[in-house]
């Protein structure tokens, strides 16, 4: 497929994103300059300056919601791109609502807790909706321990084993890894059920 | 029985077993966990009720932090 094939394509896909900061700040980047027609972004916290060494925002962003700045942020790439910023925290009780209309929905939470609550309520209300999850990035090296594992509609990149800590800070390089990989994914799940629809329509 | 774990055959002693004496056996005493069996999530009530027979494929999705 060339460049404006894939694009004609991604333009009509909605991407749900949880969570604005390192996965999802990189991840929501990598799509809008593909062209994926609609971003659905979600985070209730703002910028800071711990933040700079690996979200993808500038030192002039430091104190507004993050949702905002990201949502600048594509619009200079690419103004074509749809973005829905909501500044809220996300629940159990709002997930559906939120990710409903997307093709594809991206786990980029920090804390474990959130992580499950995202995982397990996608997988209740919208168990044939496939969810790409970002899962230990933490440090630096070991660049051949971040893989990707496949599970029915769950995706799961990451290495699965370093979790964050003071001693192990998430850096750009190894998290930016984490965030392409899962934007490396929708685009694989967008482009083949594309593929599939056209196979059977013909 | 043989059933699959995270994608890996394992051989397990009986024909079977709940959720909660896979996860002691395997020793994944993490907490936070996502638990699927043939592809449909098993909600924490369920844990000890939930059986896994033979040629299952169970997912067990161990959450750390960081993102």
């Amino acid at each position: 497929m060339t460049f404006d094939q894939i694009k004609s394509i991604l333009s009509t896909k909605t991407v749900g994103i949880a969570g604005c900061g390192g996965l999802g700040s990189n991840c929501a980047v990598a799509l809008a300059r593909v062209g994926v027609g609609r971003l659905i972004i979600a985070d209730f916290d703002s910028v800071s300056e711990g933040n700079l060494n690996r979200q993808y925002f500038f030192r002039d962003q430091i104190g507004l919601l993050k949702t905002q700045a990201l949502k600048e942020n594509i619009r200079r790439i690419d103004s074509s791109v749809m973005v829905e910023a909501l500044a809220m925290k996300l629940t159990k009780g709002n997930i559906p609502a939120v990710f409903s209309s997307c093709d594809v929905v991206v786990e980029a939470f920090d804390r474990a807790g959130e992580k499950e609550m995202l995982i397990e309520t996608m997988l209740r209300f919208f168990p044939g909706k496939p969810l790409v999850v970002g899962l230990g990035m933490a440090g630096w090296g070991k660049s051949e321990l971040i893989h990707l594992r496949k599970s029915d509609n769950l995706y799961i990149c990451g290495d699965e084993l370093s979790e964050v800590s003071e001693e192990l800070p998430p850096l750009a390089p190894r998290v930016g890894m984490v965030a392409n990989m899962q934007a490396n994914v929708v685009l694989e799940i967008l482009l083949s059920i594309t593929n599939y629809e056209l196979r059977i329509k013909n | 029985m043989r059933i699959t774990v995270n994608n890996r055959v394992e051989e397990l002693k009986g024909d079977r077993l709940t959720v909660s004496e896979l996860l002691k056996v395997k020793n994944f005493t993490f907490k936070m966990l996502v638990i699927k069996i043939n592809g449909k999530l098993i909600e924490k009530p369920q844990y000890d009720s939930a059986a896994i027979a033979e040629g299952d494929d169970v997912q067990v999705l161990h959450l750390i932090s960081g993102g």
